[in-house]
């Protein structure tokens, strides 16, 4: 109660300052509108809008084009087959009982993108309330956010690999274990496994679901929490009928993050994996490394679409635009 | 060409430490061959291999001799291919595996080299020009390079069958590649292939996750242990690869993979970790895993060797001018000091007598003759290598080089190969 009392007060006098300033600015604003051309707003979208076309229309057409071609082990040929799409999906509806290639590939990333969403939003939303509703001065919650992002001060590689030592057969974690004799033999499974995979991604992506939902929770004005408290509700009852309903906007960002991210990761699964599990990223690298680019093109194309639709999923349960 | 300058950039900073090494190669015997008398700036050729191959005394030493820049253009073995096909303006001098030639003739991007032009052609070793070693026919499964060696002519885009004067691509290194184990974590002899997919090594084995190298490794296990005879391991049938992605899903699901490795890295690391006692290796990996102070051998199996080899060839799209420095840079580096530099990290070398003047006798000895170390040998770059009285896993070169059984290769069925081999990753 006292917290929120004291953040509400402190930003009364800030937003009284606020209407005077946006006042003279709207004035000023429209002043200058009416010496503005009318093609300033395209000139100022213009170079995102080039960098776009460069860099991911013109790609982008080049795949799905160069999926269509024809191609042998040192050539590729223009043409319009859909052989390469029908590599893809070999076996898969010829009705066998063991799974394609492609589908079990996809199973074994949608898993994983089950796993890490789930274990991401847990604690990314935990430690997001936790420096909003607990931490009660805003230095120190800048100051513990930014405790947050140290482990991304080092690039994601190495921290994926130092979970090597840590996992490994004659690893700390092994040893330690082994020391207090609360085992005999090692963990084969604590690295090279499933375990290894979900664990480094986990912990390579949370922050990606703690940055946007902690955004979303700093705007919630705290006036409705208290007034959920003055109506009887309980702190459960807060948090699923006040809270969660607030932040959707930030959970669904956060998501799109670590969905987008876990569905094309192939460096973590091969790592930590021991490349012993499959992922179409690896896929698609193995197919190019021998100069198969139309099938590889193929299958970015398919990856792309599994993408745009479980994007396309999610913002169906959320107007993002609506909320921010 | 902002790469190539940060090359030549690191690449002055090393040359304190290649300063030792000249100075060595002063008393080695000097190139025969005349600098070119060019009023020009120097010719820049711009070398294209893995970095492996890439010694940057070797361009030092080149740059003292012949007054040609080497630009170094550093890249894995897979973009070299991927280079040489898509971008053949991009290099003057390639050094590639002989294996990727059935995918690079064909894109008509490399031409042959002439056999007149290089002094020293017809002195070539034999296991290369003609697959034999000591008179005796090796194993020639796979792309061996007496099969693509010879073309009709300059700028053919087909192998000849017979001896012609146009090569493909002249050697630079090649060698025998076995299991590399860890004899302190494994009890009993290793002395097969099969071992590769011996329960007894459940969950501590490892493959390489390059689908044409590690398909051979398999069919060298799977034969071992009598599942399966091949036509040609390296050059499979659909059949022979069904059967061959079917045994090894089968070990996998039983466990038997610690983990696959692509980077010459990861096998060291694995090794050296304790995480894999037995795996496919390269010879540079072994060294790199010993000079940790761990043990690790090279182990000799009864079934022989998987070899491969490298060689420079020449983009079609060169200038004469570059053309000319290429083939006195080609000539000066099998004339001896090149070749010995190599040797001396394990390699072996395209004309082993020139290769055997350059050396120390005590270290033509160690490395060529199987002979017990009788001094400390060291890498090139001062390192110890071996403690005197230590011997060359595998013996001498006729024993290495004559117990071959297969080349790495591509095969005909190559597109269908990796799609079964992503059918056993994804396993």
């Amino acid at each position: 109660m006292s917290s929120t009392h004291e953040i509400e007060t402190k930003a009364i006098p800030a937003s009284a300052g606020v209407p005077v300033a946006a006042r003279s600015g709207a004035r000023v604003r429209r002043v200058r509108t009416s010496w503005t051309p009318w093609w300033t707003a395209y000139l100022q979208a213009a170079p995102m809008a080039l960098v776009f076309l460069l860099f991911f229309i013109l790609p982008l057409v080049a795949t799905v084009v160069v999926s269509f071609w024809n191609y042998t082990e040192y050539s590729i040929e223009p043409a319009f087959v859909a052989t390469n799409y029908a590599d893809v999906f070999y076996g898969c509806f010829s009705g066998g009982s063991a799974l394609c290639t492609t589908f079990a590939t996809y199973l074994s990333t949608l898993k994983f993108v089950a796993i890490v969403w789930v274990a991401t939003l847990a604690i990314g939303f935990t430690v997001a309330y936790f420096l909003c509703f607990h931490v009660r001065t805003l230095p120190m919650q800048i100051a513990l956010f930014m405790v947050c992002t140290i482990p991304f001060w080092t690039s994601n590689v190495i921290r994926m690999i130092s979970w090597i030592p840590l996992l490994g057969r004659n690893g700390l974690v092994n040893e330690t274990l082994q020391g207090i004799g609360l085992i005999d033999a090692p963990l084969e499974w604590l690295l090279y496994s499933d375990f290894a995979v979900a664990l480094a991604l986990v912990h390579l992506y949370t922050l990606f679901m703690v940055v946007p939902i902690f955004n979303s929770m700093m705007r919630i004005d705290r006036a409705l929490i208290e007034a959920a408290y003055d109506a009887g509700a309980t702190g459960w009852q807060t948090l699923t009928n006040v809270v969660i309903p607030l932040v959707k906007p930030g959970i669904v960002i956060g998501s799109i993050f670590v969905v987008t991210i876990v569905t094309g990761d192939y460096l973590t699964i091969g790592i930590m994996g021991g490349q012993q599990i499959a992922s179409v990223g690896k896929v698609i690298q193995s197919q190019i490394n021998f100069l198969q680019f139309p099938i590889a093109a193929a299958n970015a194309i398919v990856l792309l679409a599994v993408v745009l639709l479980t994007i396309w999923g999610m913002l169906r349960l959320v107007d993002i635009r609506k909320e921010l | 060409m902002t790469r190539t300058t940060q090359f030549s950039v690191s690449r002055r900073s090393l040359l304190a430490g290649g300063a030792a090494i000249a100075g060595l190669a002063a008393t080695a015997k000097l190139s025969a061959f005349p600098t070119p008398a060019i009023a020009q700036e120097k010719v820049t050729l711009r070398y294209l291999s893995t970095a492996v191959n890439q010694s940057p005394a070797i361009a030092e030493k080149a740059g003292a001799d012949l007054g040609i820049n080497i630009d170094y253009i550093a890249v894995t073995t897979d973009d070299v291919a991927k280079r040489v096909i898509t971008q053949p303006n991009s290099f003057d001098l390639v050094d590639t595996e002989y294996f990727a030639l059935p995918k690079l003739l064909p894109s008509g991007n490399i031409m042959g080299l002439d056999a007149k032009r290089i002094k020293l052609a017809d002195q070539i070793a034999s296991v290369i020009r003609e697959g034999t070693v000591d008179g005796k026919t090796v194993g020639l499964d796979g792309t061996a390079p007496s099969k693509v060696l010879y073309l009709p002519s300059e700028q053919a885009t087909e192998f000849a069958g017979e001896p012609t004067e146009f090569l493909t691509l002249i050697p630079t290194t090649y060698n025998a590649d076995t299991l590399g184990i860890r004899p302190d974590l494994i009890d009993g002899p290793v002395d097969s292939w099969a071992a590769l997919l011996d329960p007894k090594f459940k969950g501590r084995a490892a493959m390489l996750n390059i689908p044409s190298i590690g398909i051979m490794d398999a069919a060298m296990a799977l034969s071992a242990r009598g599942d399966l005879t091949y036509g040609d391991k390296g050059n499979m049938t659909r059949e022979e690869i069904d059967k061959t992605i079917g045994a090894l899903i089968e070990a996998k699901r039983a466990g038997q993979f610690r983990a696959f490795w692509t980077d010459f890295n990861e096998s060291v690391n694995l090794m050296a970790s304790g995480e894999v006692v037995i795996q496919s290796m390269w010879s540079p990996a072994v060294t790199a895993v010993r000079t940790q102070g761990i043990d690790c051998k090279y182990q000799p199996l009864k079934e022989g060797y998987r070899a491969w080899a490298s060689g420079f060839g020449l983009p079609v799209a060169i200038n004469d001018r570059e053309k000319d420095a290429a083939y006195e840079f080609i000539n000066w580096f099998l004339s001896g000091w090149a070749g010995a530099h190599l040797a001396k990290q394990g390699y072996y070398t395209a004309v082993l007598e020139t290769t055997k003047e350059a050396m120390e006798p005590y270290e033509w000895a160690y490395w060529f003759e199987g002979k017990p170390a009788e001094q400390d040998i060291l890498a090139p770059d001062g390192k110890l290598l071996e403690k005197a009285g230590a011997t060359r896993d595998g013996g001498s070169y006729d024993e290495r080089m004559g117990r071959v059984a297969c080349w790495n290769a591509v095969m005909d069925e190559n597109i269908y190969m990796i799609r079964k081999w992503n059918e056993f990753i994804a396993a």
